[in-house]
C-alpha cells in the first residue's frame, strides 16, 4: 500500500506489459474512432454528397427527419429572449434525454472535437514534464456556465457561441474555418502551458452543462474489482477528473464501487491503464463489488494519496 | 491550509473566498464576453441575412448557427460567417448580393429548415421577404442615367415593373433622347440582390443595402394633405378657397439698376 517505484512509472506501463499495447489502449482507440466517426458523419455530406446528417453539433437534421439540437445552445436562445420553434425544442429534448440516460459527459470524451486537442496538449504537457500550473477550482466551470447565461440575458445574443471552441472547431471543419483555428490553438496552448487539464476539467461550461445531465445516467465505470487494486496509482495519473475515482476505488465495504461523480466523462482510460482489471464499464445498478482472490475490500483508505 | 483547530470560521471563510474568486473571475470574463457580444452585433452593410430573418437584434438571439439554411439553399447563396473574416457574428448565415444573390425560391427551403424560427416560418410568399432594399447609389456612373439603354438591373429583377421601373425623362445632354432611370420601389423590393449582381459596371451602381441605411422615415406627425383629403372623401377644412396657380414666368420685371456698371 505504499508509494513505490511503480507509482512513478508512466501510467499504463504495467498494463501494456500485462494486456499488450492494444489491450491497454482499447478505449482510447474506440474513443478516437467515435470522435472521428461523429465528425465523419457530418463530413459525408459536404465532402461526398452523402447527406445522412446535415448541420453541425449545435443543431442537425439526420436523414431529413430526426432533429437534434444542443440543449445548452437552445437554453442560450431562451436566455437571449427568443422562444425557439418546436423543431429545436424537440431536438434539444431528444439530445438531453439521450445524454441524461446514457451519461452526460460521454459527450466530452466520445463526441466533442476539442477533446483530442486537449488530450494532445496533456500528452505533450506530461512529456515535457511541465508543472500543473494554474489550477482553478473544478467548480469554476459552473460559474462560467452561469456567466454564459448572464451575458446571453444581458446582450440578447448567444454569448457563448461567439467564442465556444467546441462548436467553433466543429463548424470550422464542416463549413470553413476563418480564424476559428486560433480559438482552438488558444485552448491547446492554455492546456499545454498554463493549466493542466485546465479547459475540459475546470473551465468549459459545455462540459459543466453535460455534467449536470450526468447525475442519474445509467452507463458507469465501476471499480468493481477494487480488492485487486495494487495501488500503482495509474488510474489517478491518467484520469482527467481524478477526484471521481477515490470514492469508488477507496470505498469500504457497503460503499458502492461505481464511479457516480457527475464529472466522470466515462472515457474508460482507467480501464485501459489498470493492469489488475479493477475497472469495468457497467450500469449504475450493479453496485456490488466483485469478489477476487485477494482481500474482499481494501483494508483502509490511504490518506492524501489522491 | 485548512486547520480544523480554528473550527468552522476558517473553513467558511475559505469557502466564501473561493466562491468570491470564482465569481469575480467569471464576472471579469463575462464583462469581456459581453463587450465582444455587443461589438459583434454590428452587421456589415454588404452582409445580407436570408429571407425571413428576424430583425438583426432578435436574430442574434435566435440563430443557433447550425448552418441548415446554408445546406438547403439550392444555389449556394448562403454561407456561415467565419471568425475574423466575414464581419457578421461568427457562424451566422449571410449572403453577399454581388457574389451570389438570392434566387427567391418559391418554397423558401432555408426558412423551412430553420429549427429555431430565426428565419420566420410565417414568411410564406417569397415576394414578402425583406432582405434589404436596392438603391441606385451612383447615378453618375449608371449607364441608363448616362442616356444608354443598359436596363440590366431592371430586366433581371424578379419583380420587374414592380420593384424596379424605368422612369422616363428628357435627356438634356443630347436634347433629343430620353433617359430611362432605373427606379427602385422599396415597398416591392425584396432585397434579393439580382440587380446588384448583374450590374455591368466593375463596381455596381445599384446595391442592396440594409433597410436602416436605405430608407428614410417620415416624421410621425406628418400628414399629407392630399392623402387625408382622399381618406376623408372631402376637403378637411370647409370653405377653403383654391387660389389660381401662378405660372413660372416672372410677372414683374425688375428695373435694371443703373450706376456702377
Amino acid at each position: 500500500m505504499s508509494v513505490s517505484a511503480k507509482t512513478f512509472a508512466v501510467a499504463g506501463t504495467e498494463a501494456i506489459a500485462a494486456k499488450g499495447w492494444l489491450g491497454a489502449h482499447k478505449y482510447l482507440i474506440l474513443r478516437r474512432l467515435s470522435q472521428a466517426g461523429f465528425l465523419g458523419l457530418f463530413l459525408l455530406g459536404p465532402w461526398f454528397g452523402l447527406w445522412i446528417v446535415k448541420g453541425n453539433l449545435t443543431s442537425s437534421l439526420t436523414l431529413d427527419v430526426l432533429p437534434l439540437t444542443d440543449p445548452l445552445v437552445l437554453l442560450q436562445t431562451f436566455a437571449a429572449g427568443h422562444i425557439p420553434a418546436l423543431t429545436a425544442v424537440l431536438g434539444a429534448a431528444i439530445v438531453a434525454a439521450i445524454y441524461a440516460m446514457l451519461g452526460g459527459r460521454l459527450y466530452c470524451s466520445w463526441v466533442c472535437p476539442i477533446n483530442p486537442v486537449t488530450d494532445l496538449a496533456h500528452w505533450l504537457h506530461m512529456r515535457l514534464g511541465l508543472k500543473k500550473g494554474w489550477q482553478p477550482k473544478r467548480s469554476t466551470r459552473y460559474w462560467v456556465l452561469a456567466m454564459v447565461f448572464a451575458v446571453s440575458l444581458a446582450t440578447g445574443t448567444l454569448a457563448w457561441e461567439l467564442v465556444n471552441p467546441v462548436s467553433m472547431a466543429h463548424r470550422a471543419i464542416i463549413f470553413g474555418a476563418g480564424f476559428a483555428w486560433m480559438i482552438v490553438l488558444i485552448v491547446f496552448l492554455f492546456d499545454l502551458f498554463v493549466s493542466r487539464h485546465g479547459w475540459c476539467g475546470h473551465l468549459c461550461p459545455v462540459g459543466a452543462f453535460y455534467g449536470l445531465l450526468n447525475e442519474k445516467s445509467v452507463l458507469r465505470v465501476s471499480a468493481i474489482r477494487r480488492s485487486a487494486c495494487d495501488n500503482c496509482m495509474d488510474c489517478f495519473a491518467i484520469c482527467p477528473e481524478a477526484h471521481v475515482i477515490t470514492p469508488a476505488l477507496r470505498g469500504t465495504a457497503g460503499e458502492t464501487p461505481i464511479i457516480t461523480h457527475r464529472d466522470c466523462t466515462a472515457c474508460g482510460r482507467c480501464i485501459d491503464v489498470c493492469s489488475q482489471d479493477v475497472f469495468r464499464f457497467t450500469h449504475r445498478f450493479a453496485d456490488r463489488p466483485e469478489r477476487t482472490d485477494g482481500p474482499i475490500e481494501p483494508l483502509n483508505a490511504p490518506t492524501g494519496a489522491a | 491550509m485548512t486547520d480544523t483547530r480554528e473550527g468552522h470560521g476558517l473553513t467558511r471563510r475559505r469557502v466564501l473566498q473561493d466562491a468570491a474568486r470564482a465569481a469575480g473571475g467569471c464576472a471579469a470574463a463575462g464583462l469581456l464576453l459581453g463587450l465582444y457580444a455587443v461589438e459583434a452585433r454590428e452587421l456589415p452593410a454588404e452582409a445580407l441575412r436570408p429571407p425571413g430573418a428576424l430583425p438583426e437584434r432578435d436574430f442574434l438571439g435566435a440563430c443557433i448557427r447550425c448552418g441548415l439554411c446554408v445546406r438547403d439553399c439550392p444555389y449556394d447563396t448562403l454561407s456561415l460567417a467565419e471568425l475574423g473574416r466575414d464581419g457578421a457574428a461568427t457562424g451566422t448565415p449571410f449572403f453577399t448580393a454581388r457574389d451570389v444573390p438570392c434566387e427567391m425560391c418559391d418554397d423558401i427551403p432555408c426558412v423551412a429548415v430553420c429549427p429555431t424560427g430565426a428565419l420566420d416560418p410565417r414568411l410564406r410568399n417569397i415576394d414578402d421577404a425583406r432582405m434589404g432594399v436596392a438603391v441606385l447609389v451612383d447615378q453618375e456612373h449608371c449607364l441608363n442615367y448616362l442616356g444608354l439603354r443598359c436596363d440590366v438591373c431592371y430586366r433581371v429583377c424578379p419583380l420587374v415593373d414592380e420593384a424596379i421601373t424605368l422612369e422616363r425623362s428628357h435627356n438634356t445632354r443630347t436634347d433629343s433622347h430620353a433617359i430611362f432611370a432605373p427606379t427602385v420601389h422599396a415597398d416591392a423590393c425584396t432585397g434579393c440582390g439580382k440587380c446588384e449582381k448583374s450590374c455591368v459596371l466593375p463596381e455596381a451602381a445599384i446595391k442592396v443595402l440594409p433597410a436602416r441605411l436605405a430608407r428614410a422615415e417620415a416624421a410621425e406627425h406628418y400628414r399629407l394633405g392630399w392623402e387625408e383629403k382622399e381618406k376623408a372623401g372631402a376637403p378637411l377644412v370647409d370653405g377653403l378657397i383654391d387660389l389660381p396657380d401662378r405660372g413660372f414666368e416672372p410677372t414683374l420685371k425688375l428695373p435694371a439698376t443703373g450706376g456702377s456698371q
